[in-house]
């Protein structure tokens, strides 16, 4: 079966890892927070402030703002934006991330 | 370089990268500003630079096109005449007698400012998309359209397995082709246009020859990949609680409406869909420039009617990347000829004109032909999260309507708070629009993006960058 990566013949580097609520995940150079997380099967990453729902991409582009989500103990980062960095600690955001 | 005059073009995208490089070789010097790390804007996206993609091309059409602006570009960076200011997020441009300041912030964080001064703007913020609720939409998994094929560009990214492209119009066809390129299964392709639509309009839309391929070409691959069409088709429901696990599609009568009995359940685990594409207006709109509908108004030289301000592609009104393309080197060539105290002539872009001219008709026969159920309305059930930031319901903007008289977008968001949100009513006013039974006009934003409140109480504080006149 393909992959996105093989159709573009894209050959990062190796990867690195990085943690999402404490467990461990591969992610690669150039991606962002959402595509690292996607690629590990991970949809959504937060959940919302007044019904406690799901959410993670949507818009992909930074306009809808539902991919928030907590990087390194900052809330509120946009995942379909942020690249992702070898360590960083991903944590899912809940409600406006500031509560805890 | 810095006694030629300086414009600032904002957003580097196929209009903005034409205007770039067409004022660039005609006198002036240009700043290039766009909030990505690189040049192309959502329709030439590429992967990251990390990533090391040695094809590219494979996610593209059109590619030579590409090719063509970049080497524009970097002509332009190399001789001094140009730059190219990435990861810079406009969130406002200011107006002097004479000159204008562009604020930007800087970095996918978006906390740190920046100014940049010139003397004229052009604003090419191209658009971004239009979706409507269904029950369902909420749940991880359903994407925009547009949303799946930047992810699929920009990151290599794809959100599952098995994939239905869903609503109208014709972004739908490269998401399912790209998908299915990148491996994923796209069960069905549901667009809820009329083919017979299409039939009506045959003269208007066979007078493209070169469209007429592109569609040829996308046919064939759909073909090739085994994606059913399902036209005059609808997504009507999203299944799965923690995140998407089928979806719901029915079929539309002549008028829009649902034909009952004909639904059938579909799965997967990721619905990428849209129903058309809107215009980013917001610094326009702040500048004072005219808006037609969604639209920025500009004159046959793409000037807005604010002096000093011109704007080319989507946000003069959606009509794809060969219009943008056409749009900017016209108002590239105008900026470039007015900030050296000349009147151009006309004459200088007769080809871009005429590529114009068509392709607005084009895109105007395509308006009418790709459009959402006219009844969509009547599938959203009261329940239905209609206002996704602030997570207002579908009930509580029909109750604001019938019981507390709202008539307008702005009304029913100061009663139920939709559009009050993080991402200011972006992707919940053609839905609030709809519900109310309104017409959709431009919102009106002081400023473009969410700005840090230490940024504004600083302001007059603000790094100005070094080089700029």
């Amino acid at each position: 079966m393909s992959s996105p990566l093989d159709l573009a013949q894209a050959h990062p580097r190796p990867a690195f890892t990085v943690t999402l609520d404490g467990r461990e995940i591969e992610a690669l150079p150039g991606q962002t927070v959402a595509a690292a997380l996607w690629a590990a099967g991970v949809t959504s990453w937060r959940t919302t402030r007044a019904m406690g729902r799901p959410r993670g991409v949507f818009c992909g582009i930074g306009v809808c703002f539902d991919c928030l989500v907590t990087v390194n103990d900052r809330p509120g980062q946009r995942a379909c934006l942020v690249p992702v960095q070898p360590g960083d600690a991903i944590r899912t955001q809940e409600g406006t991330g500031h509560d805890d | 370089m810095t006694d030629r005059p300086h414009l600032a073009v904002i957003g580097a995208g196929p209009a903005g990268l034409a205007a770039t490089v067409a004022a660039a070789a005609h006198g002036v010097r240009v700043t290039l500003l766009d909030s990505a790390a690189q040049a192309g804007g959502q329709f030439y996206r590429r992967p990251a630079a990390e990533l090391r993609a040695h094809r590219p091309q494979a996610l593209h059409h059109d590619w030579r096109t590409w090719e063509r602006l970049r080497d524009g570009l970097d002509t332009h960076v190399k001789a001094g005449t140009a730059r190219h200011l990435t990861d810079h997020h406009i969130w406002f441009v200011e107006r002097h007698p004479g000159r204008f300041t562009v604020h930007a912030l800087l970095g996918p964080e978006q906390e740190d400012p920046v100014a940049v001064h010139a003397d004229a703007v052009l604003l090419a913020t191209g658009g971004y998309e239009k979706v409507l609720p269904f029950p369902g939409w909420t749940l991880p998994g359903v994407v925009t359209a547009g949303g799946a094929q930047a992810m699929l560009k920009g990151t290599l990214a794809v959100s599952g397995r098995i994939a239905v492209v869903a609503g109208t119009g014709p972004l739908l066809l490269p998401v399912a082709t790209g998908l299915a390129a990148a491996g994923v299964e796209v069960a069905a392709l549901v667009e809820s246009a009329d083919p017979k639509a299409f039939v009506r309009r045959t003269l208007a839309l066979a007078a493209q020859p070169g469209k007429l391929a592109e569609g040829a070409r996308y046919a064939a691959q759909l073909a090739r990949h085994r994606v059913r069409t399902l036209a005059r088709h609808t997504v009507v429901e999203g299944h799965g609680t923690e995140r998407l696990e089928a979806v719901t599609v029915a079929a539309l009568d002549g008028a829009g409406h649902i034909r009952p009995g004909t639904g059938r359940r579909i799965p997967c685990d990721t619905l990428a869909v849209g129903h058309g594409m809107l215009p980013h207006t917001d610094l326009a709109e702040t500048l004072g420039c005219r808006l037609d509908a969604m639209d920025v108004h500009v004159d046959d030289e793409q000037r807005t009617d604010v002096s000093g301000v011109w704007a080319a592609g989507e946000t003069t009104g959606i009509g794809g990347s060969a219009l943008a393309l056409a749009e900017g080197h016209i108002a590239g060539r105008s900026a470039a000829a007015r900030l050296r105290g000349r009147a151009p002539d006309p004459r200088e872009w007769a080809a871009a004109a005429r590529t114009r001219t068509r392709l607005r008709e084009f895109a105007a026969a395509l308006d009418s032909v790709y459009a959402p159920p006219a009844h969509w309305t009547e599938q959203v059930t009261d329940d239905t999260v209609v206002c996704r930031c602030e997570e207002v319901t579908a009930g509580a903007v029909r109750e604001a309507v019938a019981e507390l008289g709202a008539g307008d977008v702005r009304t029913a968001k100061l009663l139920t708070r939709a559009g009050m949100g993080w991402c200011q009513g972006r992707m919940c006013a053609p839905a609030v629009a709809g519900l109310a039974g309104c017409e959709l006009t431009p919102s009106r934003r002081p400023f473009a993006r969410p700005v840090p409140l230490g940024v504004l109480a600083h302001e007059h504080t603000h790094p100005t960058e070094r080089g700029s006149s």
